[in-house]
């Protein structure tokens, strides 16, 4: 699939302002007065950042809000309602944090939930689709809201919970690549049963369909930089893993700390989440010989 | 409208015989001419006389080599464009309702006034069915030629779509696959329809009916008729013309 | 549910106008609809007999073809040097003032000097008339570099050909093979043909090198060594020989096989006996004596000898029946499996003798015998270019007609069916014209079929008599000319040099020329005297092609939707097999450039220079433009372009006087016209008197011409007869043994030129033409390039495997040519020893309003750079074209390479530098 920069920001810019957000709505960064103000408005900023980064994707970005309208089928305008829903619950608890009205938590944690569920639709936009075996499964989910959860965290200033947050990532981020790797064979699909005609042999292609790129070949046929993938690998499990929780477990607290561990982090969110787009393999590549 | 329907009245479709698919690709520029001026916004083209031209075709014509346990490689012509499948997972990832399939006939639409050009149709589909048009930023994908098919302007042998009307070796047929008795239903039925790509469970409608066996020929070789060496010209001709 | 309402019942356009498709040589019927006076959509005609409704791709892609930026705008006029693109426009009246003061006195001095091809040859009526009337007998159109092998085979023995000239029964067809690429003539007849056997289900057998194409969905695939079509034909007959299994009754009474032959040593040995009257003789099996072939009741014998003359059909025996037409003794060579060749031929035989077809149809033969029915082998062959292309192509295409024939699947029903001129045999065409003689018309036409040497077009002194040498010597029966030696005969000055060439779309810089790059020098090159060696090109085109650079004055024509054209029984015409039809283009839009209609051009140069016909008795123009000839011109008295409503009223069929209102009722009509031809006389159709009848009648022929298939071509063995050294006419000695062997009067194969270099050149190479494009055409379609904007060279498993390819690879193809530098592609279904590209996809950098980095022009590539004009071998000094040395069919598939890997690369070569643009790049749709 193609690496989209508007999609690989949205998903992890949103993804890590929702998880940061979860944090705050919770109650666990313990801030208040101007200080809130500031974080709550870093994890407004990423959350929308990331939505606004999304519409640039689109064909038609002006139409955007009939993304409202397909709630019940569409884990797209799932996303769309969740997030909004996310946003504007959490205001009276970022209000209450900012000028300190001390409105009960309860509404926070509720908020908080949501942000999770938020971050969930968006992981769903990319685990429903069978044609893209390697994001069709649960670890999809899980990947995206521990990445959510470990940005959120490492932003929150909570050395123990970034700490606990990259550890899992951590285990998750291998698991993510290892069962994904398997997941294409795992479907089954092979360019006998795209063709039909496997009965009859071994196929493979012998003339593409056209000679001159297309829309499919651009989108879902994006075989680019497939070679580094190793190196990549490791360069995103260093910056998204590793440095962060050396970071959060050698430096003293504080926003220096903060702000190189999410650097970091987030560097590395984006090297995992191009690696995410561009390992994946729709079937579609099954008609071209190509994946 | 996301919701596909319960049941559809009919459920056209085609049947494409890749036993007579010579892989001429008039279907797909038929299709492009068509489509081009008819429902929805043109299929454009980026870059026409260019390094890399680019545009939207709705219709496109691969070739495969198939190679058998036994016997020389085959080479096989395959026409790829929506199956207009009954679980259409295009339809239901749709956001906005833009992408439908329609209660009375089952074809799968793009109701481009409603499309936001998300593109994650054209990912739910494991056929490559549907291409974004890069000019109206709306996606685009075979209408089955819904503005031919019920068209009044047109006589009535000519509502078909437009790659069915100009296939020159008439390997597509285009019917109403709900119905048992129609032609595509009786083609498929009797050679094999084949459902492309089953595991991804879209049930798609329509059918390929696969290449018949090749390279059987095996006749017993003729007998000659008699010792040429020994009998000569003469003998063969006293042979061959003897009864007349 | 609630769904969007949509308009399911739209206008499909303002209005629709019907006429003739341009995008090969198929003339399909088109619905051209127009929305606010612009082309918004073409389709196909379903009342038209060509195409039914159906359309490929590229007539359904032709509104790209209209609206294509390399289209020319102007005149032009060279202001450079020749190549630098230095042009000027000029008016049209310039322009033809120009042209005439080129030509006036080239007429008037030496009418020779001008030579005068044509690359589109669907208005060779026209063309042959004026260049007749100019008085050059340099004058043909392309199919000397096309397919003549097929023509010249197929009318030299049944009166026919393949190409569009007949088909294949496709109703009645049980078994249908297809030898060789036959994608290129008459495709969308032969694919609806295709898919009617397919929807019976009966057999279709591919005989190819290469499985793609028609051949992809053959039943059978035989994937046969480039060139040996005709020793696999030969072996089939063999077996159908040896085991009797040959149709006696219909070689006895249709074909020439029962003739005598003439014995006796001398001037006469190998022609026919005839008597008193020359009429060839046969033996009566009812008398025992001779008789006249065409005797009333007469019933031939096949086997009978008199006065130690055998019959035809004994020489056949005895040749074909020979162990080295054996399938064991051809297997190795034609790359297939004996066991292979003979369960085809028994196939052939099963289905022609066991599951024969008889229509109920009485009937009267030329001898006036009557028959009750009209019995059928439903066996059907057809073979284009792909047999056609090789030096041993002529005898090929005869070896194919042989077999039809003793199969009885000629003219039968299920068999092969001609249509409308044909049948028509050799002895009714004309012979060549060629005596120019100043300020004078040519006799006749220059273009025709030679008998005897003393037909041939030599002069005095027995140099040949036409620039392209058609018609001599080296290549006697060459019916098409030789479109392909005419620069480099005329930049070597062999046999003379010429003055002005005039060429009519025919992209001879490029694709359209062997040795590309050498011609390329040839139109550039000067002599001692500083002036150009070739001193002046004409050109008419469309488009902006490669050729176009080359000229010195340009003509721009108008698309195919901006013309008048007829397609004519005068010429090749869309008859089928149970009508003859005839159609025509007109001007369904008005060109939005100054351009004009090529005919009507040359209609207009032709009265500035007064030619005869072309002026009336006042001086003035005769007629207004091609329209206005179409309706008018009159061949033979009543006999015109057209044959539909003739007569002042409309009503004559055929002949009749011209009808002003001619056109309108084309129009009318869907711009065609058929005349059915009567049910009793849709078969047996040389034979039938009804339908020779039926042809006096709509003006085919004055008299009846029926007569026999020559299985014994009585032209060949005149010349064989003169290569031996009998009559007057004498080849040069350096032709005899050529002659001796490739003029043989029966059908026979002999190894194709290359053959030589086989140890160092040991992989054959082909072309084929893609469905999906026509020539160089396609490149400027922005919908067709996108789908085969380049091309690869396909390799064999075997070349594959050996030199470790990988995809993205190059290969250095090298022939005794030259070499090239190309990417390549695997393909399993390809004959072991073969490699094969498309033809024409490679582009010149910046011609055809493409982008310098079109993928046409940087990775496209073309094999013709590795094909000489001249055969490689020339250990005697002679220069011999690389033709078939009967026809002069350019030898395009007779190319042999090497090929070694050279790994990834980006662009293909020889890469020439950008040609200067005379018109603007393309940008956007139009």
């Amino acid at each position: 699939m193609h690496p989209a920069p508007s999609v690989i920001l949205f998903t992890v810019l949103s993804g890590a302002g929702f998880g940061f957000l979860a944090f705050l709505g919770a109650g666990l960064v313990g801030a208040s007065g101007w200080a809130a103000f500031g974080l709550w408005f870093l994890g407004y900023a990423l959350a929308v950042g990331g939505l606004l980064a999304s519409v640039f994707h689109l064909g038609n970005p002006r139409r955007a809000t009939r993304a409202f309208s397909q709630w019940r089928t569409s884990w797209l305008s799932r996303e769309a309602w969740a997030s909004v829903a996310t946003l504007t619950l959490l205001a009276p608890v970022a209000l209450s944090d900012w000028l300190g009205f001390d409105w009960p938590r309860s509404w926070g944690l509720l908020a908080a939930a949501l942000c999770l569920a938020t971050i969930g639709t968006t992981s769903m936009i990319y685990a429903q689709l069978k044609t893209v075996p390697r994001w069709h499964h649960w670890i999809t989910p899980v990947s995206f809201a521990v990445f959510a959860l470990s940005g959120g965290a490492i932003l929150s200033g909570d050395g123990r919970w970034a700490a606990a947050m990259l550890v899992a990532l951590g285990f998750v981020l291998p698991a993510l690549w290892q069962i994904g790797d398997g997941r294409f064979a795992a479907a089954g699909v092979g360019i006998g049963s795209a063709t039909g005609l496997g009965a009859i042999g071994k196929v493979t292609v012998f003339e593409q369909p056209h000679t001159a790129p297309n829309y499919l070949m651009r989108e879902m046929i994006y075989v680019v930089g497939r070679k580094h993938v190793l190196r990549l690998r490791v360069l995103a499990y260093g910056l998204a893993v590793l440095a962060p929780l050396l970071v959060v477990l050698v430096l003293p607290g504080g926003a220096a700390r903060v702000a190189l561990a999410a650097l970091l982090h987030l560097t590395g969110a984006l090297a995992a989440r191009w690696l995410f787009f561009a390992q994946a393999e729709h079937v579609v590549g099954l008609y071209y010989g190509q994946r | 409208m996301t919701c596909l329907p319960a049941h559809t009245d009919k459920k056209l479709g085609l049947a494409i015989d890749l036993d007579t698919c010579v892989g001429c690709q008039a279907c797909v520029t038929a299709c492009k001419g068509w489509n081009d001026q008819g429902y929805g916004a043109p299929l454009s083209d980026q870059n026409p006389y260019g390094a890399n031209p680019s545009g939207t075709f709705l219709n496109r014509v691969h070739s495969y080599q198939v190679a058998p346990d036994e016997g020389a490689v085959q080479t096989i012509a395959f026409p790829r464009s929506c199956l207009h499948c009954d679980d259409a997972p295009c339809v239901t990832v749709c956001p906005t309702g833009a992408s439908y399939k329609r209660a009375a006939d089952g074809i799968v639409l793009v109701n481009e006034d409603a499309c936001i050009g998300c593109g994650l149709c054209a990912w739910a589909c494991p056929y490559g069915a549907r291409e974004l048009d890069a000019a109206a930023g709306v996606m685009k994908k075979c209408t089955l030629c819904v503005d031919r098919i019920y068209n009044e302007n047109l006589p009535e042998e000519d509502r078909v779509p437009a790659c069915v009307r100009s296939c020159p070796t008439g390997a597509r047929h285009f019917g109403d696959f709900a119905d048992p008795e129609s032609n595509v239903s009786r083609l498929s039925r009797e050679r094999g329809g084949v459902a492309l790509m089953p595991e991804m469970g879209t049930a798609p409608t329509n059918r390929y009916l696969p290449p018949r066996r090749k390279d059987t020929l095996a006749a017993p070789p003729l007998v000659p008729l008699g010792d040429f060496k020994a009998t000569g010209l003469a003998g063969w001709l006293d042979r061959m013309l003897g009864g007349r | 549910m609630n769904q969007p309402s949509i308009a399911t019942s739209p206008a499909v356009s303002d209005e629709m106008r019907q006429t003739t498709c341009y995008m090969c040589a198929c003339r399909c019927g088109i619905n051209v609809h127009l929305k606010s006076g612009r082309v918004s959509y073409i389709e196909g005609n379903r009342n038209h007999p060509v195409n039914r409704g159906v359309l490929c791709a590229k007539g359904a892609s032709g509104i790209m073809q209209v609206t294509a930026p390399s289209r020319l705008r102007n005149p032009l006029r060279r202001v450079g040097p020749r190549g630098s693109g230095a042009f000027e426009e000029i008016s049209w009246d310039e322009a033809l003032n120009l042209a005439v003061s080129w030509m006036k006195p080239l007429r008037e001095t030496a009418p020779e000097k001008l030579a005068f091809f044509t690359g589109r040859d669907q208005s060779q009526a026209l063309t042959s008339w004026w260049a007749q009337a100019f008085g050059t007998p340099n004058y043909a159109a392309h199919g000397g570099f096309c397919s003549v092998n097929m023509a010249a085979g197929g009318i030299y023995t049944i009166g026919g050909a393949f190409w569009e000239f007949g088909q294949p029964d496709w109703e009645r067809t049980k078994l249908f093979v297809l030898f060789g690429v036959a994608e290129d003539h008459d495709s969308n007849p032969i694919k609806i043909g295709l898919g009617k056997l397919k929807s019976r289900g009966a057999r279709v057998v591919g005989v190819n090198p290469i499985r793609s194409g028609y051949n992809a969905i053959a039943d059978d695939w035989f994937g046969i060594t480039p060139g040996t079509d005709g020793l696999l034909i030969l072996a089939l007959v063999h077996c159908l020989f040896e085991a009797g299994k040959i149709d006696l009754d219909y070689l006895a009474r249709f074909t020439n096989a029962p003739l005598l032959l003439d014995a006796t040593e001398g001037p006469g040995k190998g022609l026919f006996l005839r008597n008193a009257d020359g009429a060839p003789l046969v033996i009566d099996r009812k008398s025992g004596a001779p008789a006249p072939w065409n005797g009333q009741g007469v019933e031939p014998d096949l086997g009978a000898t008199w006065q130690g003359a055998r019959t035809v059909f004994q020489h056949m025996a005895e040749r074909y029946l020979s162990p080295e037409y054996a399938p064991e003794a051809v297997a190795d060579r034609c790359g297939i499996a004996a066991g292979r060749i003979r369960a085809l031929a028994a196939e052939l035989a099963r289905v022609a003798f066991d599951e024969a077809i008889e229509i109920a149809q009485p009937w009267t033969d030329f001898r006036g015998v009557r028959h009750q029915k009209m019995p059928g082998r439903p066996v059907s062959f057809h073979a284009m270019r792909g047999i056609s292309a090789h030096s041993n192509g002529f005898q090929t295409a005869r070896a194919l007609h042989l077999l039809q024939i003793i199969l009885g699947a000629v003219e039968t029903p299920g068999g092969y069916r001609l249509k409308p001129p044909y049948p028509k045999p050799a002895e009714a065409h004309p012979v060549p014209h060629f005596m120019a003689e100043p300020g004078k018309p040519l006799g006749g036409p220059h273009l025709g079929y030679v008998r005897s040497p003393e037909q041939l077009a030599l002069k005095p002194d027995g140099t040949p008599a036409r620039i392209d040498k058609a018609f001599s010597w080296e290549n006697p029966l060459s019916a098409h000319g030789l479109m392909h030696m005419v620069i480099a005969n005329a930049h070597a000055g062999d046999p003379y040099r010429i003055d002005t060439l005039f060429l009519y779309m025919a992209n001879m810089a490029w694709n359209s020329s062997m040795n590309t790059a050498r011609v390329m020098e040839m139109l550039t090159d000067t002599g001692a005297d500083g002036e150009y060696v070739i001193p002046r090109i004409i050109y008419s085109d469309a488009y902006a092609s490669e050729m176009v650079a080359y000229a010195d004055l340009i003509l721009p024509d108008t698309t195919y939707l901006e013309r008048h054209d007829c397609i004519s029984l005068l010429d090749r015409p869309i008859s089928e097999p149970d009508a003859a039809g005839d159609s025509i283009r007109w001007p369904v839009i008005e060109p939005d450039r100054d351009v004009r209609g090529f005919q009507s051009v040359l209609l207009d140069l032709g009265a500035r220079l007064a030619l005869p016909g072309m002026v009336a008795e006042d001086g003035s123009p005769k007629y207004r433009d091609y329209a206005d000839y179409i309706v008018n011109h009159q061949r033979r008295p009543g006999v015109g372009s057209l044959i539909g409503w003739r007569g002042a009223d409309g009503t004559k069929e055929g002949r009749g006087e011209p009808n002003p209102d001619q056109l309108a009722r084309y129009i009318e009509n869907g711009s065609f016209y058929q005349a059915h031809i009567p049910e009793e006389a849709q078969f047996y159709k040389p034979w039938n008197a009804a339908y020779q009848d039926w042809a006096v009648k709509i003006g085919l022929y004055d008299t009846p011409q029926p007569y026999l298939f020559a299985l014994w071509s009585e032209p060949l063995r005149r010349f064989q007869l003169a290569a031996e050294g009998h009559g007057a006419a004498q080849p040069p000695e350096h032709l005899r043994a050529q002659l001796q062997l490739a003029m043989d009067p029966l059908p026979i194969w002999y190894a194709p030129f290359g053959e030589a270099e086989a140890a160092e050149y040991p992989v054959h190479a082909l072309t084929q033409r893609p469905m999906d494009m026509y020539h160089s055409w396609g490149s400027q379609n922005a919908w067709l390039r996108q789908i085969r904007g380049r091309n690869f060279l396909y390799l064999p498993t075997k070349i594959w495997a050996a030199q470790g390819f990988c995809e993205g690879d190059y290969a250095r193809v090298t022939s005794p040519n030259g070499a090239i530098l190309v990417p390549v592609a695997h393909m399993p279904a390809l004959n072991e020893n073969t490699v094969w590209t498309w033809n024409a996809i490679g582009k010149r950098k910046a011609a055809w309003a493409l982008d310098d980095a079109a993928s046409e022009a940087k990775e496209g590539f073309l094999l013709n750079h590795l094909i000489s004009e001249l055969q490689t071998e020339q250990t005697d000094g002679h220069r011999r074209t690389n033709s078939d040395p009967v026809t002069g069919q350019a030898a395009w598939f007779d190319l042999r390479v090497r090929i070694e890997r050279v790994g990834p690369r980006d662009h293909a070569e020889p890469a020439f530098p950008p040609l200067p643009r005379v018109v603007p790049k393309g940008r956007t749709r139009a």
